[in-house]
């Protein structure tokens, strides 16, 4: 019963991270019809800032929630720049073009960003500042909930509940709306659409980034294709969820990673990477437009 | 006096089809002015290219003297041209209230002010207030319609392009939704109205203009073309 709950909270922690990624993936999604394959380079590229601006703040070696709080908001302000600038040179001027060509662009965005990181940070591994020292916060019996999952689950609640009220109550979040559903009429609103898929890239490069940090605190090793593996989950998540679907996506997620810290924590960790497509695989047979989602998803 | 929208021999191609051949008309402020036609005619090409979603291949399309068909869709509302487009363009997906909002979206007047116009609308359409807080897809026909309409009233347009409001509307539903297109202009909105249904639409206009094949073919008061026999034959069941 103990294993069982920290396997709970473990897959939580998990899922919450794959959730601030998979967000990206289904707004943008939603919005554009576009999966952005760059995006799980963003929160590569995340993390990275984080390793960099923890070092130029000179915290590498001053844990506590001031340093961790400085870089993760340095890290989500440089990658709303990055996808924004993404969007600007790569996205916008293929927006008369055909689907297919934004979607190759977004591949070649990717590689590019990858492999821009192989020159600038190097290839090999480096190993994430100390910005915040991992303890045990709380135990139920044989159960622990140390800072780390606690930081995880309380910064990816906190930011999902800003991410809500923009999306639910605020004007740039109902024009964001509008457009998912139909951009030409947005636009006959006076809605800006141009706008609405900047800030969309804005807030889906920010939550990565959020990603990115929580991910270096807690498992500390970063290289420039760390976004490739979770990337791909957080992207199934979505799918999964119902590409599109904001609340599909963290559903999705949280699935995800229950699943995969059950397979390792009950002894079939070769399988972990499996199970994900297993499970999207299954999913989809039944429910071909994912779990939350309503229209049918366009074959690329 | 000059025209409050000036559409000058507009051509607008889809590809290699030629859509609008070169349509030219006036609308003058007050006015209800509609363009009758068949399907496939031109005429929401004609909408949609007055409000930006379309640039023309050659011709203009002026509003108060200044050319705007090289504009953005965005910035010709900001103009006070609002469209209720065809298939009215309700965002399902978002409440009946939040439609209302969007089409409040450019303005930058006070809350207040915003509140009064809502007051206006449900004057107008008492169902709409009855409905704020349903997601809009939920509504009837009719009742997207008039949510239709109420959105695009909320932006306090200067002219009004109405794409079809009839259509797919029981016969006492058109009824009140024309009732309240001619109070709506007798308010002061000048409106461009787009109709499949002939005698309804004629009815309420001062002028109308017949589409066929991206072309205008004939025009005249909306009392005249009522009688018209050529109008009569095509578009009023002899």
């Amino acid at each position: 019963m103990e294993a069982f709950l920290q396997h709970i909270i473990n897959g939580v922690s998990l899922g919450s991270i794959y959730a601030l990624i998979a967000l990206g993936y289904t707004m943008v999604y939603g919005i554009l019809q576009l999966i952005n394959f760059a995006h799980s380079d963003v929160y590569m590229i995340g993390a990275f800032i984080g390793f960099y601006s923890a070092r130029w703040l000179n915290v590498s070696d001053a844990p506590g929630y001031g340093s961790f709080f400085s870089v993760l908001f340095i890290a989500m302000i440089g990658c709303s720049i990055l996808g924004f600038t993404i969007e600007r040179l790569a996205y916008r001027p293929l927006r008369k073009a055909p689907k297919l060509n934004a979607l190759i662009t977004a591949i070649g965005v990717s590689l590019f960003l990858e492999y821009s990181g192989q020159i600038v940070f190097g290839a090999t591994p480096q190993v994430f500042p100390n910005i915040l020292e991992d303890s045990i916060v709380a135990t139920f019996g044989e159960v622990r909930v140390t800072k780390f999952d606690a930081t995880i689950l309380i910064t990816t609640f906190a930011l999902m509940l800003i991410l809500r009220h923009i999306i639910q109550h605020t004007k740039l979040g109902k024009a964001m709306r509008a457009t998912s559903f139909n951009g030409p009429w947005a636009s006959l609103m006076g809605i800006n659409v141009d706008r609405i898929i900047s800030m969309t890239f804005v807030i889906g490069s920010a939550l990565a980034a959020a990603g990115g940090i929580l991910v270096g605190i807690k498992y500390p090793k970063i290289e420039p294709l760390m976004g490739v593996m979770i990337g791909l989950k957080a992207f199934v998540a979505a799918v999964l969820g119902g590409i599109g679907n904001i609340a599909g996506a963290v559903l999705g997620a949280l699935i995800m990673g229950l699943a995969e810290e059950f397979v390792v924590g009950y002894g079939a960790s070769t399988y972990r990477d499996a199970l994900a497509f297993g499970i999207l695989i299954i999913i989809l047979l039944f429910k071909p437009a994912g779990l939350l989602g309503k229209f049918t998803v366009e074959k690329v | 006096m000059s025209a409050l929208l000036d559409v000058k021999n507009v051509r607008v191609k889809y590809g290699n089809i030629e859509a609008l051949k070169g349509i030219s008309f006036t609308v003058q402020s007050g006015e209800i002015i509609s363009l009758i036609g068949a399907n496939g005619a031109g005429k929401s090409t004609t909408l949609r290219t007055i409000s930006g979603l379309l640039t023309p291949v050659s011709g203009e399309v002026v509003w108060q003297g200044k050319p705007i068909h090289h504009m953005k869709p965005h910035d010709i509302v900001k103009l006070g041209l609002l469209q209720s487009p065809e298939g009215r363009g309700i965002f399902a997906n978002l409440s009946v209230l939040e439609n209302l909002e969007m089409g409040a979206y450019t303005r930058k007047d006070s809350k207040e002010a915003i509140t009064k116009d809502l007051e206006n609308v449900y004057l107008l359409f008492p169902r709409i207030k009855e409905r704020l807080r349903q997601q809009a897809g939920t509504l009837s026909g009719g009742e997207q319609q008039m949510l239709a309409i109420s959105r695009a009233l909320m932006g306090r347009p200067k002219l009004l392009l109405l794409d079809e409001p009839s259509l797919g509307l029981a016969p006492q539903i058109v009824e009140t939704i024309f009732s309240i297109i001619k109070k709506i202009n007798s308010e002061g909105t000048t409106i461009l109205l787009v109709e499949q249904n002939a005698f309804q639409a004629l009815k309420i206009s001062h002028r109308g203009y017949v589409v066929e094949t991206g072309e205008i073919v004939l025009s005249g008061k909306g009392s005249d073309l009522l009688v018209d026999p050529k109008v009569r034959e095509a578009y009023l069941g002899g």
